[in-house]
């Protein structure tokens, strides 16, 4: 069938651009920005704590360091977990990825458990002078990002149920793991800050 | 020689509208094409210009005369606030996201954003926050009343108790238009990084794209910490801590840092891409290559870095330590050497040009010659002696104005006129476009020029009444607001009408270089869709035998077929 547009010809092979595959660079991009708003709390913080005559309210000389401490180290180490998980799923060995994947979000969730319990044991509030805001504000936000996390790990493992769902479609596996490193360097420096700084 | 198979059939089942493109209910939905998004993005901000043109016409109102008469003092607070607020995340940062959208896509050759949805997802947050922001107007006390900063401790006070008040109505707003930026700036990063055309290496994209770059990366960097500290406003607004109160050991001033290290760069956000509109526009309607190409693309990333440095030259006057003010008096004057770099290299482009004035080289004019006088301003601001003296007087605000209206805005209005034929596929008005001008060039000069001298006497800003011996300036400035008033009827008329009825558009009608003006107007849902041509050079080669992009005839001509 001959049509008007057939005259028309292309000399060189037109280029391509590819529709998908760029959700890493997107998300990447997104951590980065993320990551600001932590910065500019930790700078809040140590403004303050620098600039003030009296840091903590009155009865308290300093927080608990055990109880946090046992936290980090569950945290740190679920860092290692989840790297674990990765490589099962790059192996296509999908049961071991489930197993690994699931203990990283108990260990998640057993950081969560011990944030709760370490606020109920606090006698300061959220209104207890820049420090007790401050405190709340920065280990209820990374709070957030942690539960965050498990959320999204919770979706990627009722995702690798369904069927055909990980043909070559690792990348929300690699964006949670990516996300649960950022949260987990974020608890490091807020570690530092809070609890070893005093 | 390959031949492509153009099978009449393919074509069409491309087209992602049942009802064809010219379906105008797709400007109303979900849509998430970047052509959409970016009209729709265009047209809301328009929308709120004129909201907050009115306002800004009630407080001219009020300021004809000394004493307060036409406004309550209090009323008149939340008039500032509201003009300013809407005026920047209303109608500026909407309408550049919307030409941002429009152009970045075609310019580098890509079909569309990186993420479809997170765009139309971004534009759909503007209605809500907008909505939040302008219901203020109605909750007890009013909207937000403590200027478009929100300096603590003022905007803490919540004098009637009021749960829902508007300063946590506007806190809400901001927060959702930070959000809905970064989830812009996230994609127009990703396309550019990822999606340019083949061939088209950093130093061959138009400079429009690198200053949307640089903007975009900026917005990136700074937005958070702007959310970081509207976070800690409003915990101490509603929950009763103690950030920013001096009573509970917090800092005022520590907002004022959060703030600035934003909203300073925020200007550059908003002028950059302006800066590239000049780019693109200058070699075009004055036939000559863009002088300089490499040293104006680097010098955007110039202004980027050296922005985030520059923020406490707002806080000269708020008991910074001298070695600060003369740290970042410092940084603030090297500015000036990046955006110098542009200004010469654009009257460079024009020197010996064989120049067309049509309606949006006027405006691009108009705007270099606004700019180079707010620069200058900008300077003497920046010395931290000037500073101190005339500090929240009117020259302040004579000063701002002439970069956020006389340039940026202007410069938007010269990309509306430009890339109106290809992006609706009709003509505009010449003459009204002109008259346009004419109206906002004369209104926008009689309004904030009498302001410099109000301030330099000392008027101090935000005050609904002052002394007698300002009303001269005052009486110019609110004659030159209502002509600016005026100035949008030839503009809505010219819009409206040439959008419905005006002539078609030939796929280049400026004769200009730029891989959008080879595709046809309007462009194709998918732009080249699988034809994405190789470039070869950058695109401003005018009067140079250098070829734009291989197979160029082929493109011509096929953007001359009717799609």
């Amino acid at each position: 069938m001959l049509t008007e547009n057939q005259d028309l010809t292309l000399n060189h092979k037109p280029g391509h651009i590819k529709h998908d595959g760029h959700n890493m660079t997107g998300f990447i991009i997104f951590l980065c920005s993320e990551s600001i708003i932590f910065f500019a709390f930790f700078v809040g913080y140590s403004v303050l704590k620098i600039s003030a005559p009296v840091w903590y309210p009155e009865g308290i000389n300093g927080i608990d360091v055990k109880m946090p401490l046992i936290n980090t180290v569950i945290l740190v180490s679920s860092s290692f977990v989840i790297y674990f998980a990765e490589k099962f799923l790059h192996k296509k060995n999908l049961w071991g990825f489930r197993i690994i994947w699931f203990i990283t979000m108990l260990m998640g969730s057993y950081f969560v458990y011990g944030q709760y319990v370490e606020w109920s044991e606090l006698s300061f509030s959220l209104q207890s002078g820049a420090f007790g805001g401050m405190f709340y504000l920065l280990t209820g936000f990374h709070g957030l990002h942690v539960i965050t996390g498990i959320l999204l790990m919770g979706l990627m493992l009722l995702r690798s149920f369904l069927p055909d769902n990980y043909e070559g479609g690792e990348m929300g596996v690699e964006s949670v793991s990516l996300f649960w490193h950022f949260v987990d360097v974020i608890w490091i420096l807020l570690f530092g800050l809070i609890y070893l700084w005093q | 020689m390959t031949i492509v198979n153009y099978d009449p059939r393919l074509v069409k089942s491309k087209n992602p509208y049942p009802k064809g493109p010219n379906d105008w209910k797709r400007f109303f939905s979900f849509n998430t094409d970047a052509k959409v998004i970016g009209i729709q993005y265009i047209v809301t901000a328009l929308f709120f210009l004129l909201i907050g043109g009115l306002l800004a016409m009630l407080i001219r109102g009020e300021l004809i005369t000394p004493p307060s008469d036409l406004f309550d003092p209090t009323v008149y607070n939340g008039l500032y606030t509201m003009h300013g607020t809407i005026m920047l995340f209303l109608f500026l940062f909407p309408i550049l996201s919307g030409l941002t959208n429009l152009l970045v896509p075609p310019m580098i050759g890509a079909p569309d954003m990186a993420f479809p949805k997170l765009n139309a997802l971004a534009f759909w947050l503007v209605p809500v926050f907008s909505i939040i922001l302008l219901l203020s107007f109605f909750v007890p006390g009013g909207p937000a009343s403590s200027g478009w900063w929100s300096y603590p401790p003022i905007s803490i006070q919540n004098p009637l108790g009021q749960i829902i008040n508007g300063e946590m109505l506007w806190i809400i707003a901001i927060s959702l238009s930070g959000i809905s930026s970064i989830i812009g700036a996230v994609n127009f990063v990703t396309t550019i990084i990822r999606m340019r055309a083949p061939g088209m290496g950093f130093f061959k994209m138009p400079i429009f794209i690198w200053t949307v770059l640089a903007a975009q990366l900026l917005q990136l960097l700074g937005l958070p910490a702007l959310t970081g500290g509207a976070i800690m406003l409003f915990f101490d607004l509603t929950f009763g801590t103690s950030f920013f109160r001096i009573e509970g050991g917090g800092d005022p001033v520590l907002f004022q840092h959060f703030f600035w290290f934003y909203s300073h760069p925020a200007v550059y956000v908003m002028v950059l891409p302006v800066f590239g509109i000049f780019s693109e526009l200058f070699p075009v309607y004055s036939r000559k290559p863009l002088f300089g190409y490499k040293f104006v693309a680097v010098a955007s990333f110039g202004i980027t870095i050296l922005s985030l440095v520059v923020w406490v030259h707002h806080m000269f006057y708020t008991g910074t330590p001298m070695w600060m003010r003369n740290l970042f008096m410092f940084t603030t004057m090297l500015i000036a050497v990046p955006t110098g770099v542009k200004v010469f290299a654009w009257i460079a482009t024009l020197w010996g040009g064989n120049i067309r004035l049509t309606t949006p080289m006027l405006f691009c004019l108009g705007g270099l010659f606004n700019f180079i006088f707010g620069g200058i301003t900008g300077v003497m601001l920046a010395t931290v002696p000037v500073d101190i003296h005339v500090g929240n007087t009117y020259f302040v605000v004579a000063h701002f104005h002439y970069i956020i209206f006389n340039t940026i805005a202007f410069g938007i209005f010269a990309a509306i006129y430009h890339w109106f034929p290809k992006f609706t596929g009709r003509m505009f008005y010449e003459g009204l476009g002109k008259v346009h001008f004419a109206l906002t060039f004369i209104g926008a000069t009689l309004n904030w020029l009498p302001l410099h001298w109000a301030g330099l006497l000392g008027m101090p800003r935000r005050v609904a009444s002052y002394d007698p011996e300002f009303a001269i300036w005052n009486v110019l400035a609110s004659i030159g607001a209502f002509i600016l008033g005026v100035a949008s009827i030839p503009f809505i008329l010219n819009m409206v009408s040439s959008w419905v009825r005006g002539k078609s558009a030939p796929p280049n009608p400026w004769k200009a270089i730029g891989l959008e003006w080879l595709l046809p107007s309007p462009p194709p849902h998918e732009n080249f869709e699988e034809d994405i041509p190789t470039v070869l050079n950058e695109p401003y080669c005018y009067g140079l035998d250098k070829p734009f992009v291989e197979d160029e005839q082929f493109y011509i001509e096929k953007s001359l077929k009717k799609h």
